[in-house]
């Protein structure tokens, strides 16, 4: 098998794995970030599949905006349930 | 435990159609009739070189403002439940690093210029309204970041914002009154495929677009901020 | 061999995201959590949807010089999903937005996070 085929099939064993992770994991920051990286990882298999505008904008709004908005919102719920 | 068991039949039942579909899947070798008729006349009928382009603001422009619409409505509930109570402290926050506010003075001008330049170039590379828009919100945040107590010029962000949304209303309409159809670009001219000034009033509406987002998307960061003050 | 192509490992990567995305929504008790599974599960079917566009030796929709303007419907790839997923992402940072500050209001209100101290709308 070529190696783009091999490429794309070792990102998706690390995005289901991540996903897996999302649910798994104690604290509530590790899930945030780990799912930022579920969204960046997923924009380079937008490119790999020949799509530039989808995989900007994806890079940009899902791992960038997301991201640091859960971050503001979970800065203010300090108590024993996070 | 029937709670567990009617969940695992849930997704279970979501499997199956997802499976069922992945079963009879076979790949295309052509594109379908409307994928041809978009590709083949954006050339010669946009003149866009950015063939996602002249279908998101073009063929299918109407779903584009409706876009626009879902965000203003989400950026006004945001700015409406998290509007302040009074009762403020100030926050003591640690102050930013010295690396944090030098580095902030030199690429917060730069982010902008990067995010103007995605959405003025959008028709002839990979890139948009709501990429630069973005782009632009991010910038904004590292400014943020660098200052957590400045001024926020809100009254200009809401300024910018309410001009872009009504200038893209006004440039769907202008060509509903030039007779050719609410949203279409021809009334400006055509111009040479890829160039900068061609693709009729596609570089326009995409600006206006590509500003309503940066400040709405800035607006929300700065009530997000805000509410750090409280309690 | 030739089940491994790119669009099938796609496929199969965004259906397992939305079923994990899924169950993720209805499991868990904090609130947070719950928001974050749909954020999983809307990166799931934006990849679904970009995946079915892909044609094997095809290049991305953008005429330059290398492509010409002749018979460009045997060069690109489907142009119409990707113009849907562009909407898409959009909405969800909307939506996703939208819910954080409900989260917050809430948790404002009765100072916890587990969804079922919250029974003012069971039957």
């Amino acid at each position: 098998m070529n190696i783009s085929i091999l490429f794309a099939l070792i990102l998706a064993i690390i995005i289901v794995t991540m996903a897996i992770a999302v649910l798994v994991v104690k604290k509530i920051k590790t899930a945030v970030l780990v799912s930022g990286v579920v969204s960046l990882l997923a924009s380079i298999v937008y490119l790999l599949l020949a799509s530039p505008d989808v995989a900007m904008t994806e890079a940009a709004i899902g791992s960038g905006l997301t991201t640091i908005i859960f971050f503001y919102v979970l800065n203010k719920m300090r108590s024993s349930d996070v | 435990m029937f709670k567990k068991l009617f969940i695992i039949a849930i997704v279970a039942g979501f499997a199956v159609l997802l499976w069922s579909y992945l079963r009879h899947y076979s790949e295309r070798t052509t594109l379908n009739d409307l994928s041809t008729y978009y590709v083949d006349n954006t050339a010669h009928e946009i003149g866009a070189a950015n063939v996602v382009t002249a279908i998101v603001v073009t063929y299918r422009g109407f779903d584009t403002l409706g876009e626009v619409t879902i965000l203003f409505v989400s950026a006004s509930l945001i700015a409406m439940f998290l509007k302040s109570m009074g009762k403020e402290k100030s926050r003591n926050a640690r102050p930013a690093s010295l690396i944090l506010v030098t580095a902030q003075k030199l690429l917060f001008p730069l982010i902008l210029l990067f995010g103007v330049y995605i959405f003025i170039n959008g028709h002839l590379t990979p890139g948009g309204g709501f990429q630069g828009g973005s782009v632009i919100a991010t910038g904004f945040l590292l400014w943020l970041m660098a200052n957590p107590e400045g001024h926020v010029p809100q009254n200009l962000l809401n300024t910018i914002e309410s001009i872009s949304g009504f200038g893209y209303v006004a440039a769907g309409l202008f060509g509903l009154i030039l007779g050719l159809g609410f949203l279409d670009n021809r009334f400006m001219g055509l111009g040479t495929l890829g160039h900068l000034f061609s693709a009729g009033v596609i570089p326009v509406i995409y600006s206006f677009i590509g500003l309503k987002v940066g400040a709405e998307l800035s607006n929300v960061l700065h009530h997000l901020n805000e509410i750090q003050n409280e309690e | 061999m030739e089940l491994l192509t790119l669009q099938n490992i796609s496929i199969v990567t965004a259906f397992l995201l939305m079923l994990i995305g899924l169950y993720g929504a209805l499991t868990t008790k904090n609130i947070l959590r719950i928001i974050i599974a749909f954020d999983v599960f809307d990166s799931g079917l934006n990849l679904f949807l970009v995946a079915l566009s892909y044609m094997n030796n095809r290049v991305a929709p953008i005429i330059d010089a290398t492509t010409g303007t002749e018979n460009l419907s045997s060069k690109f790839v489907d142009p119409i999903p990707q113009a849907l997923v562009l909407t898409s992402i959009v909405i969800g940072v909307g939506v996703t937005a939208v819910m954080l500050t409900y989260a917050y209001k809430m948790y404002k209100y009765k100072n916890t996070l587990n969804i079922n101290e919250y029974k003012d709308a069971r039957w």
